[in-house]
């Protein structure tokens, strides 16, 4: 039996997709030129003021749309006060009192709902570049003042797999839904782990630590894991654990101590004077509502019904927006839903398996046209198989590699016939078995022909031929 | 060219008695024979470039804007692309302004000549200006008091006549206060009436003009007003028209405290036929507690991107990205803007949030509902606007509660919105001023209430 039922929290913060800046018009794009994308409202100039981004504020809570959350009617923006070089202004622009959404969850394959506790806009700060030892630290603002969401949730979490699910569900939510792109290794979704053991059963809470800006899925598996392990092994020891920081540190695969509750800083949280507090009416919900694309589970419905997908194969292609949308697209080539999903979950979902993002190497063009090169029997299935892994080799169109290779050129029935007649000469001892169980064989014959064939002659033909040859 | 309006210069230029180079040339030499005062900190060198152009545009026959040649105080806290904006400090004395303010732009666009940069106290945080890095102003009636603050410098330009208007910022009477003690006009309009892009101070600043007048103040105020993008809390004042009734009704505040002075005032516009009602503020004494916890918390905020890490100085005695910050603060910052700094803290702070600045916001909030409804009774609120005339140079400069408590009259209109007008009383020897405070986006009214109090002031000299 367990000793310790474990609580994990949450704070996810996500990078929305707007085109510009959360409080000034700059640019919001990544691996720009150092302070490119700045002005004098995000990189602090005596005099600035900020703008609120309605498109921010937008995506926001079309986050909590995604989510379930309650729309808050209205909304505040606040200054959390502290000092670093990353942050122009010394005050980020957050969200406290009022958030824009509160609520909300997220349902789990096992069942258990993970609760949301809310989702509130802020603004991201600017990255520093450290050149070196005595070489100084460069400040890039290009970063400063993007929008970010917080998604918070309650201490629902009990493993680091439900985590690492929550985490995966929600990011393919708001790629979905068009907000965020979460690429991970450019930051564009990280969050920091609130961990705490109690004795199995308890209702009264551990002592919590928390872990900051942990940014890929592995990362945030292997963190839990350690912390879970840490704090139960002092547990045991009849040690006691203190609130308290601690820095995750990848490459180690450990995790220190970054401060203690009594060095944590006093944000001195206020309403920010500059941005006039935002009421949001029930016919602004609404309308935003309408404009959210299809989530996962209408896609999901969608293909059972309308594609008469089973429910697997739905369930597996709306795991990722990206697989989603590049079925539907192949859909639109080609209209044999059920044919398309069977080569993107045998051919290519292996080929990316283990990636937290990808893309497949074949255009939807491209993989319609050998699919349905299949299908009308120009050629076979494993032919169809090769030339896909042609494409994907050389990067050449299929069209191509279907001239240079003269894959279109038929095997005549004739020609079967032969080599069928070769293999009925050469094989006395397979002539004889065939006799006594004649698919017992089968297998071998058309293996041999294939292979005089290379592989281009249609199985079906072989399998009518063979009882002329041998019987 | 003596003690010329806006007004008269607009027209004196548009109609060519005279040019704008002219105009610059004679105010250039009363800015030099004015120089003890310690108003200006800079003659901006492109003036008389600027005055030229526009010569040429009339004597070109094109249209020319509403300010065609005037040249206008700037405050040290408003910026102009390439030049500097100190905001009277150490800390950006450095400082070279990357774009210019929205007001500016205004003013560019109705070809007004931004001429000189005026003294004030440190990041607009004082009642007196004398903290500035550049020394403290001198009262242009009497030399051994306060000019006021904290925009002193730009009243004193006024007053002295170095130029015909000064653009600057009102935050709890920084306008006002000057403008009373050194004998002219000033207007903390309906918040959010002008942009505050590129002024560097507290969020509760308001910019407006100091005129030698009541009508320049209302001209030259409705030229820089208007909702900016880039001000997020800017709106779009009309400056809607009131009809004045037959005998204005003006209020008096029953909790405030005033001197014989003041009801030397009251009683002589009685005699005019202003008709006085009482009004009830029950919270007015609780307005400067207020104004001081919620200006320094957001002050405390507002100064801390000047950290020695961009725009502001970088000391020279530094080992660690602490003591980065820790110096260059230290020495960049005078005594007051410490002690407001400190004292916003204060109020922000752990326990002390629920206990001052979030009570302070309640009773901001009462307050402001106290007046509204007192202005329901009456045309405008008259009040005194400060509590005597100038003080003495170094008088309060030690004592900071006596120098906030200079503000007890300004602070109400700050906090509440509500736009306030000072004008002079006609008196002998030191200036004073007199308030008006009228309904929210009302300006037109308590312009015209000022304007009938200026009249009957000259008419009374």
């Amino acid at each position: 039996m367990q000793e310790y039922d474990v609580v994990i929290g949450l704070e996810i913060h996500a990078e929305l997709a707007t085109k510009t800046k959360c409080f000034c018009n700059c640019k919001n794009e990544f691996g720009c030129e150092p302070n490119t994308n700045t002005c004098p409202v995000c990189t602090g100039m005596p005099g600035g003021l900020p703008i609120l981004n309605k498109t921010a504020v937008e995506y926001c809570i079309k986050a909590g749309l995604c989510f379930g959350c309650d729309i808050n009617d209205y909304a505040e923006f606040d200054r959390k006060n502290y000092f670093y070089p990353d942050l122009p202004t010394a005050y980020q622009i957050s969200q406290l009192e009022y958030p824009l959404c509160l609520h909300g969850g997220v349902k789990l394959s096992n069942g258990r709902f993970i609760r949301l506790n809310r989702i509130h806009l802020e603004e991201d700060a600017g990255k520093l570049i450290h050149l070196g030892p005595d070489e100084g630290t460069l400040v890039d603002y290009n970063r400063g003042g993007t929008p970010l969401i917080e998604m918070v949730t309650e201490p629902d979490i009990t493993s680091a797999e439900e985590a690492v699910e929550l985490l995966k569900k929600m990011r393919e939510a708001l790629i979905f839904a068009g907000i965020a792109n979460c690429k991970m290794e450019e930051g564009g979704m990280r969050c920091d782990v609130n961990i705490s053991l109690k004795p199995a059963g308890s209702s009264k809470f551990g002592v919590r630590t928390e872990m900051k800006n942990i940014n890929s899925f592995k990362s945030v598996a292997r963190a839990i894991e350690y912390e879970v392990s840490r704090q139960a092994k002092a547990l045991r020891l009849g040690e006691k654990l203190t609130q308290e920081t601690r820095k995750w540190d990848d490459e180690k695969g450990k995790n220190f101590v970054m401060r203690t509750k009594e060095q944590a800083t006093d944000y001195r949280y206020f309403p920010d004077p500059d941005i006039f507090p935002i009421s949001i009416s029930r016919d602004d919900v609404e309308a935003i509502r309408k404009t959210m694309p299809m989530l996962p589970d209408e896609r999901r419905a969608r293909y059972i019904e309308e594609f008469g997908l089973p429910e697997y194969d739905a369930e597996l292609l709306t795991n990722s927006k990206y697989v989603s949308d590049y079925f539907e697209n192949c859909v639109a080539n080609y209209n044999e839903p059920k044919k398309i999903s069977n080569w993107i979950m045998v051919e290519l979902l292996k080929i990316v398996k283990d990636q937290e993002e990808f893309v497949f190497p074949i255009s939807e063009k491209d993989l319609t046209y050998i699919i349905k090169l299949v299908e009308d029997k120009k050629i076979n299935k494993t032919t169809g198989v090769k030339l896909l892994n042609k494409v994907i080799e050389t990067g050449k169109a299929p069209e191509v590699i279907v001239k240079e290779d003269n894959l279109l050129a038929t095997i005549s029935e004739d020609e079967i016939l032969a080599i069928l007649k070769d293999v009925y000469n050469n094989n006395p001892k397979v002539v004889e078995d065939y006799k006594n169980n004649p698919n017992k064989v089968k297998g071998f014959i058309i293996g041999q022909v294939m292979r005089a064939t290379g592989g281009k002659a249609n199985n079906g033909v072989i399998v009518n031929l063979i009882p002329k040859v041998f019987e | 060219m003596n003690n010329m309006t806006v007004l008269e210069l607009v027209e004196g230029i548009k109609s060519r008695k005279f040019t704008a180079c002219d105009v610059v040339k004679h105010y250039i030499e009363v800015v030099e024979k004015s120089k003890d005062y310690n108003a200006v900190i800079e003659v901006f060198s492109d003036a008389l470039d600027r005055a030229k152009a526009i010569d040429e545009k009339i004597a070109n026959g094109e249209e020319v804007g509403k300010l065609a040649g005037v040249p206008v105080a700037i405050a040290d806290n408003i910026v102009i692309e390439g030049k500097k904006a100190s905001a009277a400090s150490n800390f950006l004395a450095d400082f070279v302004s990357p774009y210019s303010a929205t007001v500016v732009k205004k003013l560019l666009a109705e070809d007004a000549i931004p001429f000189i940069r005026t003294n004030m106290d440190e990041f607009a945080v004082g009642s007196s200006s004398e903290y500035s890095l550049y020394g403290a102003v001198k009262n242009a009636v009497d030399s051994s008091r306060v000019a006021g603050g904290c925009q002193g410098g730009a009243a004193v330009a006024v007053a002295l006549d170095m130029c015909p208007v000064a653009i600057a910022s009102d935050t709890g009477g920084s306008l006002r206060e000057p403008a009373s003690f050194n004998g002219v006009v000033a207007i903390k309009p309906s918040t959010g009436t002008v942009s505050r892009f590129g002024l560097i101070a507290s969020s509760f600043d308001q910019i407006a003009p100091i005129t030698k007048n009541v009508s320049d103040n209302e001209y030259v105020l409705k030229v820089i007003a208007g909702k900016d993008y880039h001000d997020g809390i800017s709106i779009n004042n009309k400056f809607e028209a009131k009809e004045l009734p037959a005998t204005i009704k003006l209020g008096l505040i029953k909790e405030a405290l005033t001197d014989e002075k003041f009801s030397n005032v009251v009683d002589s516009l009685k005699a005019e036929g202003v008709e006085f009602v009482e009004v009830s503020v029950p919270h007015f004494d609780k307005a400067l507690a207020c104004y001081y916890i919620i200006a320094s918390a957001v002050t405390t905020s507002n100064l801390a991107k000047f950290d020695g890490i961009k725009s502001s100085r970088r000391s020279n005695n530094i080992t660690d990205l602490e003591s980065v910050y820790v110096n260059s603060r230290s020495e960049g910052f005078g005594i007051e803007a410490k002690r407001r700094i400190i004292l916003g803290n204060f109020v922000l702070s752990g326990e002390n949030l629920p206990a001052y600045y979030n009570q302070a916001r309640k009773v901001q909030n009462i307050i402001t509902s106290e007046f509204v409804s007192a202005l329901n009774e009456c045309d405008a609120i008259m009040m005194p606007t400060t509590l005597g005339e100038a003080f003495k140079l170094g008088e309060k400069v030690n004592d900071p509660v006596a120098m906030y408590k200079e503000d007890l009259f300004t602070v109400p209109a700050s906090i509440t919105g509500l736009p306030a007008i000072t004008v002079p009383v006609a008196v002998e020897g030191l200036p004073i001023g007199v308030q008006f405070c009228g309904a929210m986006l009302e300006e037109d009214k308590l312009y015209k209430i000022a304007q009938k109090f200026e009249d009957l002031q000259r008419r009374a000299k």
